[in-house]
């Protein structure tokens, strides 16, 4: 670059183009020039639920860790947490897109996430309640990054070449995540006294929204059979194997917490919540609704 | 080398130190230099840490808010470059011999300081692309030349910083664009918020010549390479047409250009307002430095957890040993 004048870059060509802004932030669609047509025999309307149901994970995970950015106990922990938000930002952002085009709606990823009310967003409860101390976040992080890691690590053999890519690339961002989350857990566990006693306690505070996450509803039977998605009662196993290990290592004990209940046995995936979503929602949506004829 | 300056007395330190500094050649962390040079490198190379790590927050307000999924991308992607800032720059004020932790408790304890530009509150959106384009341009106005400061560890770090910061002045600059080409009140929050950023930055810049006594010896050490004034007037001259073109108004009624300058002339800053931010009253001092003291305090244990942790595994080791 030049050491003349600092306004340069304003004006002048970029030859890499925008992608070194940020990963993922250029002008176009996240999908663009991508082929998106379904696979044969594979119902679109229930597609793109279940690919609401993945964006709304990620991205309700997303804008929790991103709470803590200014607030994290390390610099380095503000970097990987930010990290962390920005990888699962990036999943909603191609899921949600994916989500738009598979309705036939033609609603793009902004549509998705600013423009529903709670009751249509189909995320886990798990990733709604605040963050809590970094404990609870740490917590609640190992448990996303596990079963979501197992889940996407099959999603890559999907009959949908567009959810294949994503959760292929995906798969190396969760198994990081899975690891830092892993490594402080057992930090904390094996740590102070202190330390042990709320890692101990995040764990236990997250554990009744587990049984949650492998609950396959009628969209994920639907798409189980179609080829294209996974029962996520099938990674339980694998999910409860590197939870033992690492609840282990962290010299902790196994949560013996409860299930929480649904209503009427509906849970976040049926748009039936925690109190914590329509509060979220409202910070993440403010400026959006306000403008509704805006671009940004 | 180390032999020959091993035999030198100090005022031969001294004279091979002001020859290197006058050939332009890089001061490295274990070369002998004055007392008052590595204190002025470790004061404005900490205070430059700080100040990426408090101005994390202005932005910050706004991510969990930002009203498109790229540009809450984009920001976050900004808001961690500059955590990432902050730990080079710390790393290069711990190449002379100061501790990272002890920092971090100057700044709490409001023994250092960090840019006055950050007490400022971020109000509407617009904030964030006006940050971007004006106190990112005036940042790379002063940091760009300390890519040549004399001192090797802190002329690297700018480098790199540099790259980055000139990244996000262009994206910032780029939401304005877009909002300007959008509704009415995206104009008038453009606008609204190049009112209030406007004079803010040209601070950033410190105070007039006539009352920066530090000045002189930084330039004499080549730790600073043109004045306060000289900046200010460089940045002034740059702004103007970048303000054209987004067809925003600067608010100065005194801004005009100079031919026989070759320069705008521009009115004064407010510099009582300047003091009264650097003494700690501007709209936010209080809240950032409350910020960071409690995300320090809260850390504490997960900090505490980490170092015993790391004990217990190397006792261990040394048993398997």
């Amino acid at each position: 670059m030049s050491f003349d004048n600092a306004y340069e870059a304003l004006t002048a060509a970029e030859p890499e183009g925008e992608s070194r802004w940020a990963f993922g932030t250029g002008f176009d669609d996240p999908l663009s020039g991508v082929d998106t047509t379904l696979p044969e025999g594979v119902d679109g309307a229930a597609f793109a639920r279940y690919c609401l149901m993945l964006g709304d994970d990620a991205l309700i995970a997303s804008q929790r860790l991103t709470e803590w950015v200014t607030r994290a106990p390390e610099l380095e922990d503000e970097l990987a947490l930010a990290n962390i938000a920005l990888d699962l930002l990036g999943q909603a952002r191609l899921l949600l897109s994916r989500a738009g085009q598979a309705d036939g709606s033609g609603r793009d990823e902004d549509e998705l996430a600013y423009f529903r009310d709670e009751r249509e967003f189909r995320n886990v409860r798990l990733v709604e309640p605040p963050n809590g101390d970094f404990a609870q976040t740490i917590a609640r992080l190992l448990v996303f990054a596990t079963w979501r890691l197992a889940l996407f690590a099959r999603l890559a053999e999907s009959r949908d070449p567009v959810l294949a890519a994503i959760a292929a690339k995906g798969v190396k961002e969760l198994a990081y995540h899975r690891e830092y989350a892993a490594q402080w857990a057992i930090r904390l566990g094996d740590g102070t006294e202190v330390s042990h006693a709320r890692m101990q306690q995040g764990l236990d505070a997250v554990w009744p929204l587990v049984d949650e996450l492998f609950a396959p509803n009628a969209t994920d039977r639907e798409m189980v059979a179609a080829g294209v998605g996974t029962d996520p009662a099938q990674v339980r196993a694998e999910f409860d194997d590197v939870l033992d290990q690492v609840i282990t290592a962290a010299t902790l004990r196994h949560p013996d917490a409860s299930a929480l209940a649904g209503v009427a046995g509906r849970t976040g995936r049926d748009g039936v919540h925690t109190e914590h979503l329509g509060f979220l929602l409202a910070e993440l949506q403010s400026l959006a609704r306000a403008h509704p004829e805006a671009t940004w | 080398m180390t032999s020959t300056v091993d035999r030198l007395g100090d005022a031969e330190l001294q004279q091979h130190f002001d020859e290197r500094i006058a050939h332009d050649q890089r001061i490295e962390p274990r070369d002998w230099m004055p007392e008052g040079y590595r204190k002025t490198l470790v004061r404005q190379i900490a205070q430059h840490a700080h100040s990426e790590i408090i101005g994390m927050q202005p932005e910050g307000n706004w991510l969990t808010r930002a009203p498109s999924l790229r540009r809450k991308a984009i920001l976050l992607a900004k808001v961690q470059d500059e955590a990432g800032h902050g730990l080079y720059l710390y790393s290069a004020a711990e190449t002379l011999g100061v501790d990272r932790s002890e920092l971090t408790e100057k700044l709490i304890g409001r023994r250092q300081k960090y840019s006055s530009i950050f007490n400022y509150p971020t109000l509407t959106f617009a904030d964030i692309g006006v940050i971007g384009w004006l106190v990112d341009g005036a940042a790379i106005c002063n940091q760009v030349p300390l890519c040549r400061s004399s001192f090797g560890p802190y002329a690297r770090a700018m480098v790199r910083i540099c790259k980055e910061e000139s990244f996000h002045q262009r994206q910032g600059y780029e939401l304005l664009m877009t909002m300007m080409r959008g509704t009415d009140e995206q104009r008038e929050m453009v606008q609204d918020a190049t009112n209030r950023w406007w004079w803010p930055s040209l601070m950033m810049f410190g105070p007039p010549d006539a009352d920066s006594p530090n000045t002189r010896q930084s330039m004499v050490w080549r730790i600073k390479r043109h004045t306060n004034d000289e900046l200010r007037q460089k940045f002034v001259d740059m702004s103007v047409p970048q303000a054209e073109a987004l067809g925003v108004t600067l608010p100065d009624p005194a801004l005009r250009w100079n031919e026989e300058r070759g320069h705008y002339d521009f009115g004064e800053p407010d510099w009582s307002e300047l003091k009264r931010v650097i003494a700690g009253h501007g709209p936010c001092n209080e809240e950032r430095l409350v910020r960071r003291r409690a995300a320090h305090e809260e850390g504490q244990w997960v900090r505490d957890a980490a170092a015993t942790h790391a004990a217990k595994q190397a006792a261990r080791e040394e048993v398997a040993r």
